[in-house]
């Protein structure tokens, strides 16, 4: 099928940066520098990394919810709906509000934050949903009940305000209310962070079921590197506002090739294991003023000359393994 | 034998719900443990939202009562102490880490201040230099140093570090017993480590006690001496920490460690589509 051999969202060479100017003082936060990926259809991509490594920035922009400060500086977004292209920053506010939700949508971390707190839940999925399936309201309600059937909550849901659900439920109606239109593309930002370990579970266990159901492509955000094991097929590593690694979460997991990568998947406590943990030292850096050259190069126990001079391009090692450091690629064979 | 540094023996925390005709909640219910007999120790209690566990952080710092049972910190019903210089003195040695650090700290006030406050309060400056001295050998002992905390807002550092300084802030009040409540589950997965592994070393090094309230149960294997499981404000399973956690008896706790994600990949039995190769 042609079709799925493009994939449904390109990124190339994306810049975001936040930019103030106040009181004569022009700053400038470089969130998001020089990014480029795809996601391929039926994929579930992870994107991992600290916070404040510029993750959110980087899903804001691939979504379209750009907002001053932040500004696109340069590069591009293409989406490839089931044949339907589109450029994000070449298209009409009216075409990004037709495949929003329809094409696109969103999964957020605090779900008490997209439900309306003072409607049912059934009213927030007439909100979001009918338009994007124009049917009468009867069968409209018909696909909602069958959705929800589907991933197995009770239709009861839908006459309960957000408050009288318990965390997880609420993040099981969020994930409904974001799948309900059968999206080509879904965004997930930290959705199981202030779950605890057993509703995490069940939350991850129905967002891979949806995926197989719909074989949709999913845009994973977390940085526990645990669940990106659990769930993603292909897995990005940012820091500090660059991705730094990129392969299917199988290869990272074995052979991690940078660094920051390594220590990622090496801090990570396992039961059965006592050892007392290596944490790296330092902290993330302020992206107002990053490093130069690699950014990673000041924690790096691996750290070269030629790290703080020059910015180690992203290159493939392996099939679709891609990594930007100079210890894994010479600089001279760059 | 030694008196244990804090006992709780059959506590009971009961809400009360609705009015004259509505039911009653048992928040924590029966509970019985010891923290460090004979030698400092940390203490995991694991349990999942709702389990009653930070009602059980309450209870030992004596933010709220038991309902019925006791607790006797170095053998002293916390429920006799009255008076301000007793009361003092409890809050000087048992001290709390709280969840969030953003939460816990105002972010209209500079973090010295806390730091200076506690020296004084519980430390014993009078004057600026010996608070000053206070802040920093606390500091030191987590891994910062005066001169970054110093005139900063809580917004300026990394939830890490503010995790740090909030644990420095307890140390100033050279307590016998933390009481840390979900100290790392809002720092980011790379972090939790290396401020778990700080617990290790106040235990080793300064020997604190630690009671660790967590859900996450790969930290607690790693730094706990022992753990109790709670569900539903019960005791479900307790015990040393290697022994409950490598081989879980109670369903409820086999279904909790079955519920960890091991951080490795397991295989997938779908075939993966194909990734077109990139060109450089």
């Amino acid at each position: 099928m042609t079709a799925h051999a493009l994939p449904v969202v390109q990124v190339t060479n994306l810049r975001a940066y936040y930019s103030t100017h106040q009181f004569g003082v022009q700053r400038e936060v470089r969130a998001v520098d020089d990014v480029s990926l795809q996601v391929m259809h039926d994929e579930i991509y992870g994107l991992a990394g600290e916070s404040s490594c510029g993750k959110s920035t980087l899903i804001k922009t691939i979504a379209g919810a750009i907002r001053p400060p932040l500004t696109v500086q340069g590069g591009s977004v293409e989406f490839d709906f089931g044949g339907r292209r589109l450029d994000l920053y070449k298209a009409s506010p009216d075409d990004i509000a037709a495949i929003r939700w329809r094409h696109l949508s969103y999964v957020m971390q605090g779900s008490m934050g997209v439900l309306n707190p003072v409607r049912r839940v059934h009213q927030s999925f007439v909100d979001f949903a009918s338009r994007h399936i124009a049917k009468p309201k009867a069968q409209f309600l018909d696909i909602v009940h069958t959705h929800l059937e589907r991933l197995h909550l009770k239709p009861d849901v839908l006459r309960a305000y957000p408050h009288e659900l318990s965390g997880g439920m609420r993040q099981r109606v969020a994930i409904a209310l974001a799948t309900v239109c059968r999206p080509e593309l879904i965004i997930a930002d930290e959705p199981t962070t202030a779950l605890d370990v057993i509703v995490q579970r069940g939350v991850l266990d129905m967002i891979r079921d949806v995926q197989r159901e719909l074989k949709t492509s999913l845009i994973f955000v977390t940085h526990d590197m645990a669940v990106h094991a659990h769930l993603c097929h292909r897995l990005g590593v940012m820091y500090a506002g660059r991705l730094i690694e990129e392969a299917r979460t199988v290869d990272i997991f074995r052979e991690p090739h940078h660094p920051y990568t390594s220590h990622l998947i090496a801090s990570l406590p396992r039961i059965g294991q006592t050892a007392a943990l290596q944490a790296l030292a330092g902290a993330p850096p302020s992206l107002a003023d990053p490093p130069s050259g690699c950014r990673f190069h000041p924690r790096c126990p691996q750290a070269m000359a030629v790290c703080s001079q020059r910015v180690p391009p992203l290159l493939t090692v392996a099939a679709g393994h891609r990594v930007a450091c100079f210890a894994v690629t010479p600089p001279d064979a760059a | 034998m030694t008196v244990p540094l804090l006992q709780v023996q059959n506590v009971v925390r009961h809400y009360a719900m609705g009015g004259l005709f509505g039911r009653g909640h048992r928040a924590v219910d029966d509970v019985t443990f010891e923290v460090g007999s004979g030698r400092p120790e940390i203490l995991a209690i694991i349990g999942e939202s709702g389990s009653g566990k930070t009602t059980m952080a309450r209870l030992i710092l004596g933010t709220v009562a038991p309902s019925a049972g006791s607790i006797r910190f170095k053998g002293v019903d916390t429920a006799t102490l009255r008076g301000r210089r007793a009361r003092l003195d409890f809050m000087r040695q048992v001290q709390p880490i709280f969840q969030n650090p953003f939460e816990a700290f105002n972010p209209l006030k500079r973090l010295d201040r806390y730091l200076f406050m506690t020296a004084r309060h519980f430390a014993g400056a009078t004057d600026a230099a010996a608070e000053q001295a206070h802040a920093e050998r606390a500091l030191r002992q987590v891994g910062l140093s005066l001169a970054e905390a110093r005139g900063r807002f809580p917004h300026e550092l990394s939830g890490g570090q503010l995790q740090r300084v909030a644990i420095a802030r307890a140390l100033i009040a050279s307590p016998s017993l933390l009481v840390a409540d979900e100290p790392v589950s809002m720092v980011d997965a790379s972090l939790r480590t290396s401020i778990v592994s700080l617990f290790r070393t106040l235990r080793d090094e300064l020997g604190v006690s630690i009671i660790y309230i967590t859900h996450d149960l790969a930290t607690a294997y790693t730094i706990s001496d022992r753990v109790v499981i709670m569900r539903r404000g019960q005791v479900v399973e307790a015990g040393d920490a290697r022994s409950v956690l490598d081989h879980p008896q109670h369903p409820y706790s086999i279904e909790l460690k079955s519920a960890v994600l091991a951080p490795e990949v397991a295989c997938d039995p779908v075939a993966r589509p194909q990734i077109s190769t990139h060109t450089e």
